[in-house]
Parts: C-alpha cells; structure tokens; sequence
C-alpha cells in the first residue's frame, strides 16, 4: 500500500539528510507506528506520502501511483485516498462538528444527498452521536480528536496518516482514540501512525518502525516502543537523602520585621 | 463541482474583507472611469471627422500677379499652367482625388462678397485681389501629405493648403485631454492591480486552514481558488459597472441635456457610444482580476 524505496530527502543543500535511503513496505490493511525523536524524519515520512514534498532521490509509492513523479493535477485524486489525523485536531473553529465533516465532503464536490447520509454515520461511529451541532470549543480534546477522525475517515479513504494524534490529550482520552483507530483498522483501513506515547505502543503489540536520525533502526512486527533513556541520570543513591541532618547544616535565616 | 458551495464561499470571503472589497471598487470605478473618458473623447474627435472632413477641401491656390513664390517667377499663373496641373491630377492623383473644380478670380470674389458684404474691415476689395485656385475633394481626407508632395513646386501653384489644418488646435487639445485621461487611468489601473492583489492574498491568508484542509482532503486546485478568483472578479466589475454608469449620466447630463443644447451645430458623443465602451470596460475589468489574482493565488494557494 505504502512502498518507500531507498527514499532520501535533503532540505537544505550539504545540511544532513532529513531521510537517508529509507525502504519500508506497508502492505494493505497494516497498522504501523512510526516511533523516534523528535527530528527523526517521522514527518517528513508522512509528508512523502502526502506529497506535500518530493523525495530528493528514491520512489515512493502510495496505492500503486509513483507519487514523486505524479503531476501536481493529479495530486488532489491521490489525497482523496488518503485520510491525516494531526496532533492539533485542526478542525475549523466557525463550523459545527458536523459541518467540519460535511466539509470534507463538500470541497471534493460530493452531492449533497450523500453529505447528508454519510456525516451521520461517521459521527456515530466514531463515538459523537448527537454531537454534531456543538462548535469544536464545546468539546473536549478527545471528542475533537474524534471529530477530526471523523473528517478524515469520511471520504472512506484506503489510508489513514495520523501524526501524533494522542500527543494533546491524556492516558484515558488517548486509549479511547486508538480503539478507535484500532476499529477503523480492521474495516481494512491501512493505519500508520507517528507517536512519542511508548504505553500505547507497547500495549498494542503491532509494526513499529523505529526512525533514528532519518536511518530506519528497527522496524519489528510486533515490537514495543524501545529502550528510552532514564529521565535522571543514575548517579547513586544521595547522601542528603539517606540521611538528613549529618551532613552540613545550612545557615538558618531570619527574617526581621522593618 | 457545487456551485452554491462556492458562491458561498465568496460572499463570506466579501463580507469578512469589507472594507478591502470597497477600496476595490472604488479603485476600480475611477481607474475605469478615466479608461472611459479617454474612450469617449476619441469617439467625439472621430465624429468631428466624420463630419467636418466632409466639407472641408485641398486648395491649390495659383500664383497671383507679383508673388515672391520660386514657382511663381513667370508672374500670375497661366492657363497654360492650370491646364498642366490638372493633368496632372487627372493621372497622378486619381486614386487620391474625387473631384475638381476651378475657382477663378471672379468667383472668389463672389464668395467673398457673399460672405463680406460689407467688404473686409473697411477695405474695398475688387475681383483682381482674389486668387484663383482648384478645389480638390479628397477620397480619403488623410490623404493630403501625398497630394500635397505631388503638386507643391509646380509650375503656377504658389501654395497647396488643407483647410482641415483649421481644425488641428482643437483636435490637438483633444488629444491632448485623451492623452491626460489615459495616463491618470494607467496610474490608477496599476494601483487596482496591487489592490486586488492584496485584498485576494488577505483573503487568502484569513481562510488558511480552511485551504489547508481543502488540500489535504483532495480538493481540486480550481475548486480551491476558484472563490478567491470570484472574488476579485467581482468587486472589479463592480466597479467597472459603476464607471460605466457614471459615463452614461455625464453624457446624459452634461452632453445630451446641456451642451447640445447651448451649442447645438457640432455633433456629440450620445448615450449609445457610452454603452459601446461600457462592455470593453468591464472586459477590462476581469482582465485586471484575473492578472492580479495569477500574481497572487499560485503563492498562496498552492497545492
């Protein structure tokens, strides 16, 4: 479904490689996370797709269409294949839930008997039922999350990008929306999804593909997040806490009235 | 491809950029205004023309006695002479020239009485102080600088004189004001250009995310453009359709009920010509749209 073939991409001239002779397949129906620092070259992956940018050198391949060399009419037929969830919702803020949805619809030229059947639908099942004429202000971060999936998932697209889509929202909120996920994974949607949240990786036990420094270190089929560094270094234990009070004592200060 | 979504589109993108889409107009309308002006005046001095190079001729005056003229050193032209002259335009000048006739002395001072009855500012005038000459009708009144050339320096022609040369003053300074009108319009053109184009990039960047969502979803890159594109257009035909009116009540006004009346022998610009430049000024208009926003939305836009 997704074929990177030694993809590299350069930004600046002579500035390191934002992705160096990346190879990845994703087959049809996969559910990939896309895991590593920040500056890994997990967005530039996502964009590749998108073809928001050009790879430098290297084929990409999104549902059989060479994208580097699609021209840019054709661009808009590849994204209708494709469905991007983001970290910051991105969902418009004048609209009503359900208008953010029909949206979608509308600027692909969709007629609007099939807006008025499909909008309902997607909002049910993403879990919004009855949601669709709150502004996204009114809801909570995970129901905008889901709203904004709605959108992407509306078009029934064969792909879903999501970048960091439990980035804003906390451990609960988030296990919902990869359920979610899950869900849409197994109506043979191709899900990749670029994450920092290691507990969701590790739980759901699916293809990781570890991105480090725009080199591809890992890439298990049911891996876990990896190795992360201890937050504080391991210095031993210290002496102050052991044993308060034998060591110096700090100066006692008083405050005077004026 | 859904019309009314997009109508939609522009009239929120109108009524969010307001006072951009007035300054537009506005722009517009005076720029055009000035186009049209220049237009009209053109159409008055070809209507001038038209009417006036109809009763004006070439006159080829023939030396008298005592002219100081080269061609005249053999004294008062001879019938000799006359008659070479005439051939002349009889073979050379056929194309050029429809019709002549000879104006002797006698008749000149006829014409000369008719109008002076009185004599000229006291003066008293006989048939011997008149000059013979031949009246030349031209086929096409913009042929004098040939005819001109062919018979000036004959034998017998003391002078060839085009009596449209008495009309020149007055179509210089309407050419003039032409020229005038033209040069404020190319200035005021240029500023709706950079008008337009601004008013379509703040258009453009106050519905970002909307575009932005619009291209990830797959929208056409017409579809995405297509209501800045409208916008544009339509302020600046607003404003050509207000210049166009404009025109036509100064005409109406100011030509038609005013000056035809107070000088009524000098065929006017009317309501009709008015509505023959009105098209070309709102063709000028969209014109102008669609150059500012090629200027704008592929920077803006893009997919």
């Amino acid at each position: 479904m997704i074929r990177f073939e030694n993809v590299s991409k350069v930004y600046a001239r002579g500035a390191r490689p934002a992705l160096d002779q990346v190879s990845v397949d994703v087959e049809r129906g996969e559910f990939v996370f896309l895991v590593g620092a920040s500056g890994s070259g997990k967005s530039t992956f996502l964009s590749l797709v998108l073809r928001e940018q050009r790879p430098t050198r290297g084929h990409v391949y999104v549902a059989g269409r060479d994208v580097a060399n699609l021209s840019a009419w054709r661009v808009p037929t590849l994204r209708r294949q494709l469905g991007v969830v983001f970290q910051d919702f991105r969902l418009l803020q004048n609209k009503t839930v359900h208008e953010n949805v029909a949206f979608a619809l509308q600027v692909i030229g969709k007629p609007r008997h099939a807006i008025r059947d499909t909008v309902p639908e997607v909002l049910d099942m993403v879990g919004l039922a009855g949601k669709g004429k709150r502004m996204p202000t009114e809801l909570s971060g995970g129901e905008q999350q889901r709203a904004a999936i709605a959108r992407a998932i509306v078009n029934r697209p064969q792909i879903l990008l999501a970048d960091e889509p439990t980035g804003n929202l906390d451990p609960t909120t988030s296990l919902g929306i990869m359920r979610l996920l899950d869900r849409i994974n197994r109506t043979g949607t191709t899900v990749v999804m670029a994450t920092h949240d290691d507990e969701i990786v590790n739980e759901m036990r699916r293809r990781v593909v570890e991105l480090s420094d725009g080199v591809v270190v890992r890439d298990e089929a049911r891996g876990g997040y990896g190795e992360r560094e201890a937050i504080l270094p391991d210095v031993g234990a210290s002496p102050v806490l052991d044993s308060p009070g034998s060591g110096t004592r700090a100066p006692v200060q008083t405050v005077r009235g004026v | 491809m859904r019309f009314q979504f997009v109508l939609g589109e522009v009239f929120s993108g109108l009524r969010r950029n307001t006072t951009m889409v007035v300054a537009v107009v506005l722009v517009t309308f005076v720029s055009l205004t000035f186009v049209g002006a220049a237009a009209l005046l053109q159409a008055q001095i070809s209507k001038l023309k038209d009417d006036w190079y109809d009763l004006v001729e070439v006159s080829v005056f023939l030396c008298p006695e005592g002219s100081v003229a080269p061609t005249c050193a053999g004294g008062e032209a001879t019938d000799a002479q006359v008659d070479a002259v005439r051939q002349i335009i009889d073979t050379e000048l056929t194309d050029e020239v429809s019709k002549v006739y000879f104006e002797s002395k006698e008749q000149a001072f006829e014409a000369f009485s008719e109008r002076y009855p009185d004599g000229y500012q006291g003066t008293q005038l006989t048939a011997d102080d008149m000059q013979a000459s031949l009246r030349l009708k031209l086929s096409d009144a913009e042929q004098f600088a040939v005819v001109s050339d062919v018979l000036s320096g004959r034998d017998g022609v003391e002078i060839v004189e085009d009596q449209r040369a008495v009309f020149e003053p007055l179509f210089r300074t309407l050419n003039v004001a032409t020229l005038l009108a033209a040069g404020l319009a190319g200035v005021m053109l240029l500023a709706a250009v950079l008008l337009i184009t601004t008013t379509i990039r703040l258009s453009a960047v106050s519905r970002r995310k909307e575009t932005e969502i619009m291209r990830l979803v797959g929208a056409s890159n017409l579809f995405i453009q297509l209501p800045f594109l409208l916008e544009g257009a339509l302020a600046a035909v607003l404003g050509s359709l207000l210049a166009g009116g404009g025109l036509w009540l100064a005409v109406r006004f100011m030509v038609s009920d005013w000056l035809e009346r107070s000088v009524d022998w000098v065929a006017y610009v009317s309501e009709v010509d008015v509505l023959r430049v009105a098209p070309l000024l709102v063709i000028m208009a969209v014109a102008l749209a669609a150059l500012s926003s090629f200027f704008t939305l592929n920077r803006y836009t893009r997919i």
